[in-house]
């Protein structure tokens, strides 16, 4: 049971080997759980991660869906480098598209070229104050960040629920939870015509260039992670881990509410109750993935993205539920934690006998 | 509003107690051995799905559900462990992705299953007790699993604060290193924990899907999980007072359906908000006080442990 050791010196190259071999690990999982299910395993991965990259409509998707995780995920690594464990992700999402959802509602029929930037301003804000409510509740009071945030998850969903139910509801609508469909001016213009790639793509690449730059050149982004993993020595310079637990809350429930003005004023166009498929969970393995890094954080997002379109077409091609998203997601977080631990250890080498006479 | 309407939600209120009790238990004891799973919403709903799946199937009814969500959180919990433990990955993130993947399991296996429905259990009057005014009506006329729930939480409870078990369990959580040097096999023991808390949470999600709805629907247990680990820490890592915690919070869950019998006019889903609402207030309260929350906490939580 005891499989490990400390390793002298944390191995650099193993860090970036992790998600290597955790995305193998996954595959090769994928294709036993395949031809468990009675499929030719070949054939099924071929159908879940490559065909739908044959179509340029399907790298279209890829982007549509990589770019509100990239997104969240730039945010969330801020938490995470300072150990702030934001999981709520999903919930700022959703009050930023309930914000920015609000302004479309409340502007409908009118044309004015100022709607949309209020949306998206409005929108940033709703994000960022409801991760704020979490920091607070943390420097305030001591709350447990991964609790509170996962709560007010729950809290923003049935808020959403309640407005589109009650009063934002479509008098037109049939009755249907949702909406009015948003008008041109509410909405992203799409850049490619035919496919559903609209202009918050620009927003994401913004914010990852942005913070890129900040981890690069800033002192902060030292500071922060220094808060995160040695608070005292973090106190004794200067840095505050307050300070840190802000930033990480705001900043990731900024990036969140992003994502989710980008959802409803892009792909989705109304507000209802499937505003997103869980892109502020997958967000959390999107980040760690990535290495917190956010080039890295690019890469991984495809990848997410790729999983999402593989479970949907496996639906179509291998009458498999759309729930095999999630269970890829999964596993590949599992392989990656694991893969994680041998970093800092390696397997334990038996020891040469000792002897004291 | 008279006596004899708040009857029926008392009574209710303990039946939607239950699952956080069970789950919140098997918590508590991975908890004071010093491993904070946050999987146990995955393993409830994988219980869920197992519970139900076994129960239709086998057509053996809601006890042998019960059982196969057992094994099933169980099994569930070593997915969490084998990395959180033998590999001292990150416990918080292991828990995560144990969520995760068990609402993507459950979703996967649970999609043949959605339009099937169970008998569910039918209530048993206590002879006599069930007779008494008020306490009758609300205490003994309940799911005979219930009252096997209650009967268990109050063995486990017995098991912790009086038997050597119980001490060992609590020196483990308290310190490993010293666990270790006496010659306990602190893994071993926390792996012993772990498989039960996911046993006890396999059981709660089971309980939703065979007795308390009865039936299998996507993410069903909407966030009991999560609120089991909060009531850890409202009870201050102690048993009485996290089936307190479970009663109140039994409650806050089904008013939404009281309400109109309340005379009640809020909207359903503000209603529905409360348990969430609850669990931030509460963890507030607790929280609080650092120096309280430090007594009780369990010295090595969250804290991986690779004996050389």
């Amino acid at each position: 049971m005891h499989l490990l050791e400390p390793r002298p010196q944390p191995s650099r190259k193993m860090r970036w080997l992790a998600p290597v071999y955790a995305i193998g690990l996954t595959l090769i999982s994928g294709a036993l759980l395949f031809t468990a299910l009675h499929k030719n395993p070949f054939h099924a991965l071929y159908m879940f991660f490559i065909q739908p990259l044959t179509t340029g409509y399907g790298w279209s998707e890829l982007l549509v869906k990589a770019s509100p995780q990239i997104l969240i995920a730039q945010g969330l690594a801020v938490g995470f480098r300072a150990r702030v464990y934001n999981i709520g992700a999903e919930g700022q999402l959703i009050v930023g598209a309930i914000f920015g959802g609000g302004v479309a509602i409340m502007t409908d029929g009118s044309s004015a070229a100022w709607i949309l930037p209020v949306m998206v301003l409005a929108g940033a804000i709703g994000g960022a104050l409801w991760g704020a409510l979490a920091a607070w509740l943390k420097t305030q009071f001591n709350a447990e960040e991964t609790l509170t945030t996962l709560m007010l998850t729950y809290i923003a969903s049935l808020l959403l629920a309640w407005l589109v139910n009650g009063p934002w509801r479509d008098p037109a609508g049939q009755n249907f939870p949702q909406s009015i469909m948003f008008g041109d001016a509410a909405s992203f213009p799409v850049l490619l015509a035919g496919s559903r790639v609209n202009a918050s793509l620009f927003i994401t690449l913004a914010v990852v260039a942005l913070f890129q730059l900040l981890i690069s050149k800033s002192f902060l982004a030292y500071q922060i992670e220094v808060a995160g993993q040695a608070p005292a020595a973090a106190r004794y310079a200067g840095f505050s881990q307050k300070k840190a637990i802000w930033l990480g809350l705001c900043l990731s429930g900024l990036t969140a509410g992003l994502a989710g003005v980008g959802e409803v004023a892009g792909p989705v166009g109304q507000l209802n109750l499937n505003i997103s498929p869980g892109y502020g969970f997958s967000a959390i393995i999107v980040a760690w993935l990535g290495r917190l890094h956010p080039l890295g954080m690019v890469l991984s997002g495809l990848l997410m993205a790729l999983i999402y379109l593989g479970g949907e077409a496996a639906q179509v091609s291998l009458q498999l539920p759309a729930a095999m998203t999630g269970l890829f997601q999964g596993m590949l977080l599992f392989f990656l934690l694991a893969a994680d631990a041998f970093i800092n250890n390696r397997f334990r080498r038996r020891k040469p006998a000792t002897r004291f006479a | 509003m008279t006596v004899a309407q708040l009857i029926p939600v008392f009574a209710a209120a303990i039946g939607a107690a239950t699952p956080l009790m069970l789950a919140g238990l098997g918590e508590l004891v991975a908890e004071r051995t010093g491993v904070l799973n946050l999987g146990v919403e995955g393993m409830m709903l994988i219980g869920a799905i197992a519970g139900f799946a076994c129960a239709v199937d086998s057509g053996l009814g809601a006890w042998a559900g019960l059982g196969a969500g057992a094994v099933a959180g169980a099994l569930a919990s070593l997915l969490f462990a084998v990395p959180a433990l033998s590999l001292a990955a990150n416990q918080p993130a292991c828990g995560l992705a144990l969520t995760i993947f068990g609402v993507g399991f459950s979703a996967f296996v649970g999609q043949g299953y959605v339009s099937d429905s169970l008998p569910g259990m039918q209530p048993w009057a206590v002879p006599w007790l069930s007779a008494l005014p008020g306490a009758g009506p609300v205490l003994f006329r309940q799911a005979p699993v219930v009252y096997a729930a209650l009967l268990l939480f109050g063995a486990v409870w017995w098991v912790l604060a009086r038997t050597r078990t119980g001490l060992i369990l609590r020196a483990v959580g308290e310190s490993p290193e010293s666990a270790h040097a006496i010659g306990y096999p602190v893994l071993l023991i926390r792996y012993g924990a772990v498989m039960f808390g996911g046993a006890m949470a396999g059981l709660g999600g089971a309980y939703l899907s065979t007795v308390y709805t009865p039936l299998w629907a996507q993410n069903m247990t909407a966030g009991r999980g999560w609120i089991a680990i909060a009531l850890v820490v409202f009870a201050s890592w102690k048993p009485g007072r996290l089936l307190i915690g479970a009663f109140l919070f039994g409650g806050v869950t089904i008013l939404q359906f009281h309400a109109q019998t309340l005379g009640w006019t809020v909207p359903v889903q503000l209603l529905a908000a409360l348990p969430y609402l609850a669990t931030v207030v509460v963890l507030v309260v607790i929280s609080r006080d650092k120096r309280l929350l430090q007594l009780n906490l369990p010295a090595s939580l969250g804290k991986g442990f690779l004996p050389d």
